[in-house]
């Protein structure tokens, strides 16, 4: 192991290497990289929540002057699949079809058109006549698993295709039940029990640029797809199936990207656009504009969690309930995986011996959740977190002190690792770096726990809470991410990788930790990610797994070239490979005024001439978790019901940070997130499952004067398993505002709110409610 | 078809518009691509320009409001090799994540520092609260217009 000391380029905050292109308007994202002539693409939406097409006529969209192909269930093969952007076999249903003859929610695609202009091909949508018939809807998860419901997907090839519960002649997407010990004597053997049912709302992830995918022919007749998406990969092999077209004939291009947050971890555009682009022989831009972004994308999966917990006087927690519904919608996408998270990325946190499990993800006719930063931990956390402070209470403990005594350090497992997998049985782990402790503490200071400022006005009362979280990063013995690395002649590197940056940094730190294994500065690392025909392999984008399992193989890539580097020096300079190393690009050992450079042209033009070249790949064993401690400081003001956060302190464990800047500021983009998402952001749908609201406008996420006063605190610890000690960031900090906000409620006015958004029509019916 | 004038960046472009074209779409197809569409409904500020003077949402103006005036966008600040110190800020404070909505950030941050040089934490998260960003949580953004505003008035008072 090296040390931080010695570090040059990791744990430095190098200019990001795309910053200064993006910062100057460069022609970088999909909407940019048009050919001068293109068609557009639109689809057309369902207006029910619930209904079969009986017929569907489009002749006069067809006749329409600028119309080139209308495409719909009718001439469009039927092929069941899943659009999760996941690692094959994909543990989410395949239910989905790119057209299908049944519609299952308002939003739902029937057909798409490529036109001349977008204006044509939007008044083509128009001409399209389709004859429903409405079906029952049912709107909520409970109502949708229990018996006479109406069934969402009665069509006979929905399928699984990975072993894994699926019923859907129950309307149940994904089941998982496991059980640790004897809860129910651990129950029994409490002297204090809390419950209650937490509900936690949809939420969209609202990046600025929404999905859009631009496809076309090569002279050759290769389908070139280039897509704002964080799972290239997936995209190649996907759009190849439900398209039928082998791989090879199929490139996919990552420019850079406009946000994704999970939601562009799916395969929403570019199986029609490809299609079009397949029928019309010509290139296709399709995009979502905001509305289409928010009803027909993905969304995080609404859940009803119900949450037990017993405890000892002495502070000891004798057992855990945790029975989570999720609503997936009309389809069953990250359906088990978000809710298996729900478990496995929160149950871990108070070790245990009586733990009790259960999930259902229920289908119904409401817009389809997805992969969503925090990723069911987001979910469970809230009521798990708000029960610990209840308890603690209930005990007469402080909850700091409460959560002191009780959570996972250093060395501790948790069965629950083992228990709950994504889609197969998940992998036994102890805890490596933990560096939770310490933020508890640096937290608390930070926001002054125990002390209380008196309140800025008569009106409102003030309140202070907390939240602990863990996440993971990446699926053990599932993702794999790979790495190639190529020398030029002035001694810098191509580094070609399949890991997708979707505006988080990652070609950044990934080039860091090339630079610091190689022994050169980071500007000599010429990044390229995610282009399907140029870089190898990667799963992409998600579960918390670049800078851990994507850096590994880089780090691993450049231990390799680096070698190569030093065996041809030593071959040129007649010494031993092992008396020679690399120090800011020049080769040291011995007496020798070699650089790397020198060696690159030794190699390509002189004597034994070769390219010096070094792939890798890493899987990993475990899934470290990050840790977090999560405080707010409130004030309620009791005549309007709002909410007044004033100061939001995150101490965030995520290892070693790569690129310290990048860490925090993917800290403060999540708790931003998780701020909104808790006070403002909420779907509403009127009685036919429409939603009302789906624009900026009434869908209010947080903009800059909405922030709070942010303390971000980043702990350093060193996981020996990850890049120079790494663990993730980017997910965690998402989780920590709903719990903490409503601790911090309850500490200013004495109510519990279970259900977010804690908006303040809400918290003021529960004040007149109490009184 | 309207034929308009339109001055970006300092070079006229004759055109020939529809009247329900916007500016944004205008700009977009004249090759200015640092003009983002995030919403087209005037709710996310990926399309601010400088519009003779005046930050604005490009996708509330139509083309043809903009006959005969002068648009500045993002590429008139500066480029990669002299980058104007709030793009130098920006990057350097790790204010860019996507990217997607800083060129119009950048712009409100220069409308500000034109008529402010010191501008206080609360008159910067005014500034820029047209401008949606979902990557960043403001933080490092509001730092880099402090920081960037401090280079220009040590600029200015060199050159006094």
């Amino acid at each position: 192991m090296t040390t931080s000391n010695s570090w040059k380029q990791v744990g430095t905050n190098v200019r990001k290497v795309d910053g200064m292109a993006l910062a100057t308007g460069g022609s970088l994202f999909v909407n940019d990289l048009l050919d001068p002539e293109y068609l557009f693409g639109a689809i057309l939406t369902s207006p029910h929540a619930h209904a079969r097409i009986l017929s569907i006529d489009t002749s006069e969209a067809e006749a329409l002057d600028g119309v080139h192909a209308v495409i719909h269930y009718g001439n469009v093969k039927r092929v069941p699949h899943t659009t999760a952007g996941q690692g094959y076999p994909e543990p989410s249903p395949y239910d989905t079809y790119m057209f299908d003859s049944k519609v299952r929610y308002v939003g739902d695609r029937v057909a798409a058109v490529a036109a001349d202009s977008e204006d044509i091909a939007r008044e083509a949508l128009k001409l399209i006549k389709v004859d429903y018939e409405v079906l029952e809807p049912v709107f909520d998860a409970v109502e949708a698993l229990k018996d006479g419901a109406p069934i969402i997907h009665d069509e006979e090839d929905a399928r699984v295709i990975i072993p894994v519960f699926y019923d859907k002649t129950r309307n149940m997407a994904a089941k998982v039940e496991t059980s640790v010990g004897d809860p129910d004597k651990g129950f029994e053997e409490a002297d204090a029990v809390v419950e209650d049912v937490f509900e936690t709302h949809y939420g969209h992830h609202c990046p600025i640029e929404p999905h859009v995918t631009y496809t076309k022919l090569d002279p050759g007749g290769r389908l070139i797809i280039t897509t704002s998406t964080q799972v290239p990969f997936h995209v190649r092999r996907i759009v190849s199936q439900v398209c039928e077209i082998p791989v090879r004939k199929i490139r996919v291009i990552k420019p850079r990207i406009g946000g994704g947050f999970g939601g562009k971890q799916e395969i929403l555009l570019e199986d029609v656009c490809s299609k079009l682009t397949l029928v019309t022989g010509m290139p296709v831009l399709l995009n979502y504009n905001r509305e289409e972004e928010f009803v027909s994308s993905r969304t995080r999966h609404p859940s009803r969690c119900y949450t037990k917990l017993g405890v000892k006087k002495d502070g000891t927690i004798t057992a855990i309930r945790l029975h989570v519904v999720l609503n997936t919608g009309a389809y069953g996408s990250h359906a088990l995986t978000v809710g298996s998270n729900a478990g496995s990325k929160v149950l871990p946190m108070y070790p245990c011996e009586n733990i009790d499990f259960k999930m259902e993800a229920a289908y119904t006719n409401l817009p389809v959740g997805g992969a969503y930063r925090g990723y069911g931990a987001t979910q469970a956390v809230f009521g798990m977190e708000v029960l610990i402070d209840a308890a603690a209470k209930e005990i007469g403990m402080d909850p700091i002190e409460f959560r002191q005594k009780n959570h996972i350090v250093s060395g501790q497992g948790s069965p629950i690792f083992k228990a709950l997998g994504e889609g197969t049985e998940g992998v036994e782990m102890t805890i490596g770096s933990c560096g939770l402790e310490q933020c508890i503490e640096l937290g608390s200071k930070a926001i002054e726990w125990g002390e209380k400022a008196p309140p800025s006005s008569p009106s409102r009362k003030r309140g202070k809470g907390c939240a602990i979280l863990m996440q993971g990063s990446s699926i053990p013995h599932v993702d794999m991410g790979a790495a190639t690395l190529k020398l030029n002649e002035d001694g810098s590197f191509n580094l070609l990788m399949g890991a997708t940056d979707l505006g988080t940094g990652s070609d950044t730190v990934l080039s860091q930790i090339a630079a610091e294994e190689i022994g050169v500065d980071v500007e000599m690392i010429i990044p390229l990610s995610s282009d399907t025909d140029i870089t190898p392999f990667d799963v992409g984008a998600y579960a918390s797994s670049t800078t851990y399992l994507s850096g590994m193989a880089v780090k691993k890539t450049a231990a390799l070239i680096k070698h190569q580097i030093l065996e041809a020096a030593a071959e040129m300079l007649g010494s031993s490979v092992t008396s020679l190393t690399i120090e800011n690009g020049n080769i040291r050992g011995g007496n020798t005024d070699l650089t790397i450079s020198d060696v690159a042209l030794h190699t390509l033009y002189s004597e034994n001439q070769h390219q010096i070249i070094a792939s890798a790949s890493h899987i990993t064993e475990k899934s470290p978790p990050p840790f977090a401690a999560h405080f707010v400081e409130l004030e309620v003001d009791e005549d309007t019901g709002m909410i007044d956060v004033q100061h939001y302190v995150a101490a965030v464990d995520c290892g070693t940070t790569i690129h310290p800047k990048l860490a925090e500021g993917q800290t403060e983009g999540a708790l931003a997130n998780g701020l909104s998402y808790a006070l403002t952001e909420q779907y509403i749908f009127n009685e036919k499952g429409k939603m009302l609201n789906p624009s900026f406008g009434h869908y209010k996420i947080f903009a800059s004067s909405d922030m709070p006063k942010v303390t971000t605190i980043m702990v350093p610890t060193y996981e020996a398993t990850g890049p120079y000690g790494a663990k993730s960031v980017s997910e965690i900090s998402i989780n920590g505002a709903l719990p903490a906000i409503a601790n911090a409620i309850y500490d200013a006015i004495g109510i519990r709110i279970t259900s977010g958004p804690f908006s303040p029509d809400k918290i003021l019916k529960a004040i007149r409610d109490k009184a | 078809m309207i034929q308009i004038t339109v001055n970006v960046n300092g070079e006229d472009f004759d055109v020939d518009v529809m009247p329900e074209l916007t500016l944004l779409d205008l700009l977009r197809e004249l090759g200015f691509h640092s003009v983002k569409k995030g919403c087209g409904e005037g709710d996310c500020g990926a399309c601010g320009v400088i519009l003779d003077g005046i930050y604005c949402k490009s996708c509330l103006v139509l083309a043809m409001q903009a006959d005969g005036r002068s648009v500045l966008t993002v590429e008139s600040m500066g480029n990669v090799d002299e980058p104007h110190p709030l793009q130098k800020a920006f990057v350097d404070e790790g204010a860019v994540q996507c990217g997607y909505c800083i060129p119009s950030m950048l712009l409100a941050a220069d409308a500000l520092l034109s008529e402010n040089e010191d501008p206080t934490d609360d008159e910067i998260k005014e500034a820029l609260d047209g401008n949606l960003c979902r990557c960043t949580g403001y933080v490092k953004q509001i730092n880099a217009v402090k920081k960037a505003a401090k280079v220009l008035r040590e600029e200015e008072n060199d050159n006094e």
